[in-house]
């Protein structure tokens, strides 16, 4: 399973060398790969359906707990035939498709990253290892956005689906990361036997938090599913195989795989059914007023799902089988439909449907998998949407209480409008009168129409005999959420009911909307209007004030002055330490242990005073440096009273020189100019101050502490005797600290050599580097 | 346990730069006197490592002295690791020099500087001595000063006067603190310093104190408000410079600050919350500088302070867990930050620009490079399965443990940016086509015309770095291993001093 998993990774891999030689007539080799996997999967389904799993574990990070888990079961066996399924369909029109590109190898290679990632996806047990192949779908979709590169359209639409679905799964990550650390491991099957104390746990809410807004991101759910059109720039088969039929679904696999881990608990029922809810009407009705196919299809596929998302929300068996079926019913008319947008637009040039008409005169193949996928995305009878859409009724019907009227109302109203939105997409631009400019169209390769009409075809056989699935499918699947078995084989028809009621209302009114409502451009622009109110636009407003906030803050806080940066290094000490000693009650100083003042002390601390009180004033640069000069023999002086001779002889030599040289660069240097008006000297010397407060209060303390002598006791006694020299300063200078001085003479070569370049070296123009 | 041989690595980069003093003037010995260098220093630091990990604390008493009263070097993990790392940015930095830098640089002694700094970054990591600490960074401070100046363009000057400026106000910092130490203690060995340090009974004496080490070090691994040096200066020298700057100046920073406060000043409440806001204003820093630059190696300064964030904050939650999330940080850290800068310099060298608007086309002409490239953009962003993942689940999870809340958020925050910014360089740089740029900027490709060899000592480097990151992501098992071992040596410090002490002195 692990070589299933890895295969489009190692494939993907192959293409980087291997991939100039499948640009052309051997593109179609491509997809051996989705359907060889596909035929792997396959061999599965006697296992599952005999109700046992299959599971694989493979050491990888053992350390952090994570593996490489791989779990079987009826949910994770529809999402790979699925994800392989169409897989295949869609490389194989890719082959035709994309004929002659010349980054078509570079296609295949994304989108082998790709299904092997959402094949990782649906198998980790390990909800990191999940994590892993969640944020590598991403990264897939981020190319496969993209891969028009040259389109500045296309390039801002992937950073937009990678922001919102990475942005999402930072969130996930730290859900998935509380949820292990609760449960002490992060294997979903071991999560399932604590999940009781996860669901009682004081941090629950939070976990469900993080794990809504990766699903919800992921899955495009309101207010995040504005990536999802904009998704649509990528090319066609990619629409149709990651923005619909799989990759927007991973957000809906996680909330049917945690189901048992989490859910049963209203906190995990509203949140998901109000806002699948606000999702599915939302994108609904935005919908039917689109003229590009795509962007009908686009918010028509968020719309489906939110409907799955609130079908996890309510939580019953009924709405559990009722989202399982409705996954494939939608992964098929929905695919399908791309499909024939596709062929549409590779043929006439445009996906404006005011334009699109009488196709099936040219390209009647296809016209027969558009109308058969509308008919299915319709749900009308003999069609697997008609029972997708029965299980949905049912399953809002037998809520409880006040929700059954509200939930089954919004179920139809959505269903109303998708109806519609379908027929638009797959019956539209079939009917009517052919214009003339399309008569030269010629029906294209069959790779193209074939693999939409396979797809819708499918939809009307299991739509008249769901028995050949039922049982090896959505049973499994939806006992995977429902941790309890179900069994009820999925009937065509179910005598007449509400049910039957309900769907007719969804039939003849949809239609009725349909026939009615002719989509303009007008109507379009009659919504725009509304843009301010999107999520869309709020959320860029939110980005560019962010921006706006960046400037300001990068601006101001590093606005270019060096001294602004040293008074604020200063005033954070400052800050530091008087928090500090704040914190640490009524600062005690006792002055006991100090030695009494001497006159001496007293005159030289009068000296220095004055001293730093002429280098601020002075306005003339000779007397500052006369002025530190006098600083620097004042500290020479309290040395010589500190009894360290030697000390105070090396300061005085420095201090000399440093005189001497600075006087005589002084008249090479442009004129003195003090800037610092009145409020600034003020500032400073109030920031001096408390600095120097700060040290001295430290310092005290530091000489009330006793005195270890260990170490220079030790200097004292061997110099002599050990190292045999007489003077003890010498001696750790260049014996028991020896190696300081060594790296400080280092240091003195190396500012030597830096004089020397920066004097004489001048780098030509050319020299850039 | 002695061994003599652990001063291997700063000795080996002492003697390359001597030996490089005297073929001065002459580029082409340059060249490949520090490409032996470094090459030699990885086989040294191997080794070092292979014999720390496989036993024993190493120490060497220099001229025979008994710690605590002459210099002490310590090799312990932590050390080894970083040494380890060193020599691989170390290697990189020298091959990609060899072309990378203009040959008027390497007359004037580019190379010898390039060593003393290796020197120096191994010293600071390997030194159990903490004034003989302050002497690396001596070091360190004035060959990377040489660094940066070498050139002498207006910008570079510009910017090292701020850089010296404030890493010389860090040094005073540091060395204020080391003599208040010394007061407080009378002792310089670290080993040392931790048992007396912590039998002291005046605690808000010990915080003081601790508070000029975290100024001192933090200005070093610019931390919010101290960083101020790091985007005012890292953009101004040439790329290789700023590769190894990028990746190691900052970290030897970090460095110090997890030896000092797992060593010697073991965080309390006050130093860890200090250090968990430090934390969260550094990271927010810098998202916010990240996301507004448009030339890109000042979009990389800003990301250097904003993960420079995730370790303090690792450092602040002080559990095994969130050390070992900080620690494995470090690691790609170093990795990572040297490669893109090299990578900011390979751009220059084929378009002649930095600034993204003007910059273009380079996935549709260097298809296989860009791949490369993207591996380590991506592992920068943290794109599991790649190395800069694997420390956040580490980071997340001691988060949680210790109620971090804001911190996860800024590490979200942070993530997130870094997401935005490497995206948006993505689609600009390679995505986007080349713009037509007219008149003085005309774009200039100075690769083109490079020989086949000449172009893959550019290209060679980026690659091996990468390769050490794709390594440390997908064998995250073995890293994480080496970073454990080192928050638990951190956790308990007993093996250290031991290992410096004997047993005796700690009983």
């Amino acid at each position: 399973m692990l070589l299933a998993v890895l295969a489009g990774l190692i494939v993907s891999i192959l293409y980087i060398p291997l991939g100039k030689y499948l640009r052309g007539r051997l593109a179609v080799l491509a997809a051996l790969l989705p359907i060889g996997l596909f035929a792997y999967f396959a061999s599965f389904i006697p296992t599952i359906q005999a109700g046992q799993h299959v599971h694989f574990h493979h050491p990888w990070v053992p350390s952090l707990g994570i593996n490489l888990d791989f779990h079987l079961d009826g949910l994770s066996l529809l999402f790979s035939l699925l994800i392989t399924g169409i897989g295949s369909l869609v490389f194989l029109y890719t082959a035709s498709y994309l004929k002659g590109h010349r980054y078509l190898d570079k296609f295949y290679g994304y989108l082998c990253l790709f299904m092997a990632s959402m094949l990782g996806v649906v198998l980790s047990d390990n909800v990191l290892l999940l994590f892993i192949f969640w944020e590598l779908t991403s990264i897939s979709s981020f190319f496969l956005i993209g891969f028009n590169n040259d389109d500045a359209a296309s390039r801002k639409s992937s950073i937009i689906a990678l922001c919102i679905t990475m942005g999402g799964g930072f969130f996930l990550m730290v859900g998935l990361i509380l949820m292990g650390h609760l449960s002490g491991n992060y294997s979903i099957q071991e999560m399932m036997s604590t999940n009781e104390y996860l669901k009682s746990h004081a941090l629950y809410g939070l976990i469900l938090l993080l794990v809504f807004i990766g699903a919800f991101t992921k899955s495009a759910q309101f207010p995040f599913h504005f990536w999802l059109p904009g998704a649509m720039r990528a090319p066609t088969p990619v629409s149709a195989y990651l923005h619909s039929a799989t990759m927007v679904k991973a957000g809906i696999y996680l909330l049917a795989r945690l189901q048992p881990v989490l859910g049963g608990t209203d906190y995990w029922m509203y949140p998901l059914i109000v806002v699948g809810g606000i999702t599915m009407v939302y994108s609904a009705f935005h919908s039917i007023f689109r003229t590009d196919l795509k962007s009908i299809l686009a918010y028509s596929t968020i719309a489906a799902l939110g409907m799955l998302v609130f079908l996890i929300g309510i939580g019953t068996a009924e709405s559990l089988l009722a989202a399982s079926v409705f996954i494939l019913v939608h992964a098929l008319y929905k695919a399908s439909l791309f499909l024939t947008a596709g062929v549409i637009d590779h043929e006439t040039g445009t996906r404006d449907i005011t334009q699109l008409s009488g196709l099936r005169k040219v390209l009647m193949p296809v016209s027969i998998a558009g109308i058969l996928a509308a008919l299915s995305s319709a749900g009308l009878p003999f069609t697997f949407g008609f029972i997708g859409k029965d299980l949905i009724y049912e399953a809002t019907l037998h809520t409880a209480g006040i929700l059954t009227a509200i939930l089954t109302g919004l179920a139809v109203l959505t269903n109303i409008l998708l109806l519609c939105a379908g027929f638009l997409a797959g019956i539209r631009p079939f009917t009517g009168k052919l214009p003339d400019r399309f008569h030269g169209i010629h029906l294209p390769h069959g790779l193209l129409w074939g693999a939409p009409l396979l797809l819708a075809v499918l939809g009307v056989v299991f739509g008249c005999a769901p028995f050949l699935v039922d049982g090896i499918l959505f049973n499994p699947a939806a006992e995977a959420m429902y941790q309890s078995a179900i069994d009820s084989p999925l009937k065509i028809w179910h005598g007449f009911n509400l049910v039957l009621l309900l769907s007719g209302i969804t039939l003849v009114v949809g239609t009725l909307l349909y026939v009615v409502r002719k989509p303009s451009a007008a109507s379009l622009a009659a919504i725009e209007r509304y843009n301010y109110l999107s999520p869309k636009h709020i959320i860029g407003q939110l980005a560019r004030y962010a921006r706006k906030i960046s400037i300001y803050y990068t601006g101001t806080l590093h606005n270019g002055y060096l001294r602004v940066y040293l008074l604020r290094i200063i005033i954070t000490t400052v800050l530091l330490f008087a928090i500090r000693l704040f914190m640490g009650g009524p600062i005690r100083l006792s002055i006991d242990h100090l030695s009494p003042i001497s006159i001496y002390e007293v005159v030289v601390a009068a000296i220095l005073i004055a001293a730093v009180y002429i280098t601020v004033t002075a306005s003339s640069r000779l007397t500052v440096v006369v002025a530190t000069s006098v600083l620097g023999y004042c500290v020479c002086l309290l040395f010589v009273f500190y009894s360290a001779p030697d000390l105070a002889m090396t300061q005085f030599s420095i201090d000399t020189l440093t005189v001497v040289l600075f006087v005589l660069v002084l008249f090479r240097l442009p004129p003195f100019l003090n800037f610092a008006n009145r409020r600034t000297r003020i500032r400073d010397g109030v920031v001096a101050s408390a600095f120097g407060l700060m040290i001295a209060l430290v310092a005290i303390q530091v000489l009330n502490q006793p005195i270890d002598t260990e170490v220079s006791q030790f200097y004292g006694d061997n110099a002599y005797t050990l190292a045999k020299g007489r003077n003890v300063v010498n001696v750790i200078l260049v014996d028991f600290r020896g190696l300081d001085t060594m790296f400080e003479i280092v240091v003195l070569s190396i500012a030597a050599i830096g004089v020397v370049s920066l004097l004489k070296l001048r780098l030509k123009a050319s020299e850039k580097e | 346990m002695i061994d003599n041989t652990i001063v291997f690595p700063v000795i080996v980069h002492l003697f390359t730069a001597i030996l490089l003093l005297f073929f001065w003037r002459k580029t082409l010995a340059h060249r490949i006197i520090s490409i032996t260098g470094s090459t030699i220093g990885i086989a040294i630091a191997i080794n070092l490592f292979a014999k720390v990990w496989g036993g024993d604390i190493l120490t060497m008493e220099a001229a025979g002295w008994k710690s605590p009263f002459g210099i002490t070097f310590v090799a312990d993990v932590f050390s080894s690791t970083m040494v380890l790392l060193t020599s691989f940015s170390g290697l990189a930095v020298s091959v990609f020099s060899a072309i990378g830098i203009a040959r008027g640089r390497i007359i004037y002694g580019y190379f010898p500087m390039l060593h003393f700094l290796l020197m120096g970054l191994n010293g600071a990591f390997l030194t159990g001595d903490i004034f003989n600490l302050y002497v690396y960074f001596e070091v360190i401070i004035i060959a990377s000063f040489v660094l940066i100046t070498l050139g002498g363009r207006k910008a570079q000057i510009e910017g090292s006067v701020k850089y010296m400026a404030m890493n010389i106000l860090a040094s005073t910092f540091f060395l204020t603190g080391i003599g208040i130490l010394y007061g407080i203690t009378g002792s310089l060995n670290m080993a040392d310093l931790s048992l007396k340090v912590a039998a002291l009974e005046n605690r808000t004496l010990v915080d003081l104190t601790a508070i000029f080490f975290i100024i001192g070090f933090g200005i070093k691994s610019a931390v919010f408000p101290l960083y101020f040096w790091l985007p005012s200066s890292y953009h101004t020298p040439p790329s290789a410079v700023a590769a190894v700057f990028a990746g190691l100046l900052t970290k030897v920073g970090i460095y110090a600050l997890f030896r000092m406060f797992t060593l010697i000043f073991v965080p309390d409440e006050f130093t860890r919350t200090l250090l968990i806001v430090i934390a969260v204003l550094t990271i927010l820093t810098g998202t916010f500088g990240a996301v507004i630059k448009n030339n890109i190696r000042r979009m990389f300064s800003y990301l250097i302070v904003c993960h420079i964030g995730f370790m303090v904050g690792g450092l602040g939650m002080y559990s095994e867990v969130a050390l070992t999330g900080a620690l494995f940080y470090l690691f790609h850290d170093i990795m990572v930050k040297t490669n893109i800068f090299l990578i900011a310099g390979l751009i220059r060298k084929l378009r002649g620009t930095m600034n993204m608007d003007k910059l273009g086309g380079l996935y549709a002409e260097y298809p296989l490079l860009s791949f490369v490239i993207a591996i380590v953009l991506f592992s920068l962003v943290g794109i599991p399965p790649l190395s800069g993942f694997w420390p956040k689940i580490y980071l997340f999870e001691a988060g949680l443990m210790d109620n971090q809340y804001v911190l996860i958020a800024a590490i979200i925050i942070g993530s997130f940016a870094t997401l935005y910014v490497i995206s948006m360089m993505w689609a600009k740089v390679f995505w986007k086509d080349q713009p037509t740029v007219e008149g003085e900027e005309a774009l200039t490709d100075d690769f083109r015309p490079l020989s086949k060899f000449k172009k893959s000592l550019l290209v060679g480097p980026i690659v091996f770095l990468a390769a050490i990151t794709l390594y440390i992501g997908l064998a995250a098992e073995n890293v994480t291993q080496v970073a454990k071992h080192i928050a638990g040596e951190m956790k308990d410090t007993t093996p250290y001093i031991e290992a410096v002490l004997g047993t005796n002195e700690t009983q």
